[in-house]
């Protein structure tokens, strides 16, 4: 007996595994195109996730780096018509209050509540009113915001976005927003006076100039230490917003409900207040998955019909396999195994097809100053997604073919 | 007194329908008595269309009969389901087509290891060696690693052969296996046959048209319209 090795064939793979593996290699330019159709589609879908994810993640990065996620604010000032015992009306005309600057009733305790939340980051009070600010012959409206330096960071990174100066604040300083600073002509170092609607005046020195990428909030806001605030706008201890950032920002409107059922304080999210730019995110990804799935369903029904017809091309080989004794279970696993490893193979060329698309894409679309338009996602996960998803939609599309093989009458298989 | 080896084959009023409850419904083999005895070579002869291949088929336990009792290796199948059918099929019997059938994905000894790899009894080693082994007794060690649609009619029906007999089969059926060979390759093929027949004594059932080999087998039956019309005749 001469024994000899085959180096090709190994009993480390299962039995299936090597059939599978040999149509494939035998079929090599039907299995080449096959899988350039499903690199082609898992690339479409690794670039578009991409470039979407990261689209929405510049969105809702410019939205929210100039806001608090969640608003806390005092309950409005109503009025109601004044009713003598019965239900006649005795002065039957009502005029809307004026709204003035009034503090949250309780707020340290609110927000010691609000900060023991699971889904909470930062609470940070904060006075907010209007003033006139005054340099020589010019003035301007302002809106003046007392904060804790400290928590309202956490919010808002003023550090990112001083273009002057230092975000840092004592109690006679400020900070300016860049058109004002050009309206009026000043810079850090610079004194202003700054009058409140109660008449009470200030003299600050400007700290830093900042840009909120907005040309109207850099024309009115402004910032102070919310003692200073406090005292200029008359709520001494007082604060009127709350701002609250939580850890996932889609939930924040949940979240949002959920403050106002334990505090009973009204609590606006950013969803709520940017309802418009909130169902333009949502339309973009409801657009994305229907674009996944109609590309996945193309993957699936481009493998089914190869291994339609394989099934077909090898339907003797299918016959003299079960005559050896091989099992309808074993030739199905062979099929699914082939949609199986043309769904990986495919996704892993589309995952380096994406990936190389958003390199590409990060270095031509740039702005005019050379930065890329947006920053793009390389979420790791996305990749590892694309991989299974794609292997299990082989699998499902093979098992049709791969059920049929299974069937094969051999006798019919062998004849032909 | 001599004893009779015990039977590998029996069939007991074999019948085969097709359509079935069917207007075209037919009946191609009528009641078949038939008894294969270990170590028997037996020639199976009759026309085209008289049943041969479907009376193979039933023996092979690839195809059901309609009616009448059908025991391999003592076995009744009758009952049996399909996993149960399939296992039997792959540990005991062996098919030679009269196409080779191979796998042209493979190498000749790939070919062969086929039968062994798909049981999971057996280490890579024994695979391997079980199958040059078998190559080597064809005479085809030298294209071993030969892809099967490299090597000529006559090889690659060897090859078959050999594959047939990875799993050490009791019952060896072969189905008019020189059909498509010159008679140089037919003679090397039904002597190939007849050596295993004679070494391992496996069961071999050998369908063909030509006379001259039927008549170097132990046992001649006639099949004819679905009938054996001749089926313990023995040969000298």
């Amino acid at each position: 007996m001469s024994l000899t090795t085959s180096p090709q064939l190994s009993r480390w793979l299962p039995f299936e595994w090597i059939v599978a593996l040999r149509f494939l290699r035998e079929g090599r330019m039907q299995t080449a195109f096959i899988i350039g159709g499903v690199a082609i589609g898992v690339g479409v879908i690794v670039f578009m996730s991409a470039l979407l994810s990261g689209l929405q993640g510049n969105f809702v990065k410019r939205v929210l780096s100039g806001q608090s996620h969640i608003q806390l604010l005092p309950p409005k000032e109503v009025v109601r018509p004044l009713r003598q015992k019965g239900t006649a009306v005795e002065g039957a005309i009502v005029q809307a209050p004026l709204q003035r600057v009034k503090s949250i009733d309780q707020w340290q305790s609110i927000a010691a509540q609000i900060r023991s939340m699971p889904d909470i980051k930062v609470v940070s009070p904060a006075v907010s009113g209007s003033a006139l600010v005054l340099r020589g012959d010019a003035s301007r409206s302002i809106s003046l915001n007392g904060i804790e330096p400290d928590l309202y960071y956490r919010i808002v990174p003023m550090d990112e976005k001083m273009v002057r100066g230092s975000a840092r604040l004592a109690s006679t300083d400020m900070l300016i927003g860049t058109e004002l600073a050009s309206d009026l002509g000043v810079g850090v170092g610079d004194k202003l006076r700054i009058t409140a609607a109660n008449g009470t005046d200030n003299t600050l020195t400007i700290r830093g100039v900042f840009d909120l990428g907005n040309k109207g909030a850099n024309t009115r806001t402004t910032y102070v230490t919310l003692r200073t605030a406090q005292s200029m706008l008359g709520l001494a201890g007082g604060v009127s917003v709350l701002d609250v950032t939580v850890k996932d920002v889609y939930a924040a409107e949940r979240i949002a409900q959920r403050i106002t059922l334990q505090t009973g304080v009204k609590a606006d999210s950013w969803i709520k207040t940017n309802e418009q730019f909130f169902t333009a995110v949502s339309a973009q990804t409801t657009v994305n998955t229907a674009i996944r799935f109609f590309v996945a369903l193309s993957v699936a029904f481009g493998i089914a019909s190869v291994l339609v017809v394989s099934v077909v091309q090898k339907s003797r080989e299918i016959g003299i396999l079960r005559a050896m004794g091989i099992s309808r279970g074993q030739i199905l696993r062979v099929f699914l195994l082939q949609g199986g490893l043309l769904g990986l193979g495919g996704a892993v060329a589309g995952s380096m097809l994406g990936g190389i698309a958003l390199i590409l894409w990060q270095t031509l679309a740039t702005n005019a100053d050379g930065t890329p338009m947006f920053p793009l996602t390389f979420d790791p996960w996305l990749f590892v997604l694309a991989l299974v998803l794609a292997s299990v939609t082989g699998l499902v599309a093979a098992f049709a073919p791969a059920l049929r093989a299974a069937r094969l009458d051999p006798v019919v298989a062998i004849r032909g | 007194m001599t004893t009779n080896p015990p039977p590998v084959v029996q069939l007991q009023g074999v019948r085969k329908s097709f359509n079935v409850g069917q207007p075209n419904e037919t009946e191609v083999l009528h009641g078949i008595d038939l008894t294969l005895l270990r170590g028997e070579f037996c020639a199976v002869m009759g026309p085209s269309g008289s049943g041969k291949s479907t009376l193979l088929n039933l023996i092979g336990l690839l195809d059901r009969p309609t009616a009448g009792a059908l025991s391999i290796c003592g076995e009744d199948t009758t009952t049996f389901d399909d996993r149960a059918l399939t296992r039997l099929r792959g540990h005991s019997i062996g098919f030679v087509f009269q196409y080779h059938h191979l796998i042209s994905a493979f190498t000749a000894l790939e070919n062969v290891m086929m039968p062994l790899l798909a049981d999971a009894g057996f280490p890579n080693a024994t695979i391997t060696a079980r199958a040059a082994e078998l190559l080597d007794n064809v005479g085809l060690t030298p294209w071993k690693d030969q892809p099967a649609a490299r090597l000529s009619g006559g090889q690659q029906q060897r090859v078959a052969v050999a594959r047939a007999l990875a799993m050490n089969p009791v019952l060896l059926l072969a189905d008019e296996p020189t059909g498509n060979l010159d008679t140089k390759s037919a003679d090397a093929v039904f002597d190939l046959l007849r050596r295993v027949n004679q070494t391992q004594g496996t069961s071999v059932l050998f369908v063909t048209h030509n006379p001259a080999l039927a008549s170097r087998c132990d046992k001649i039956i006639s099949v004819v319209d679905g009938q054996v019309v001749d089926g313990h005749a023995e040969h000298p």
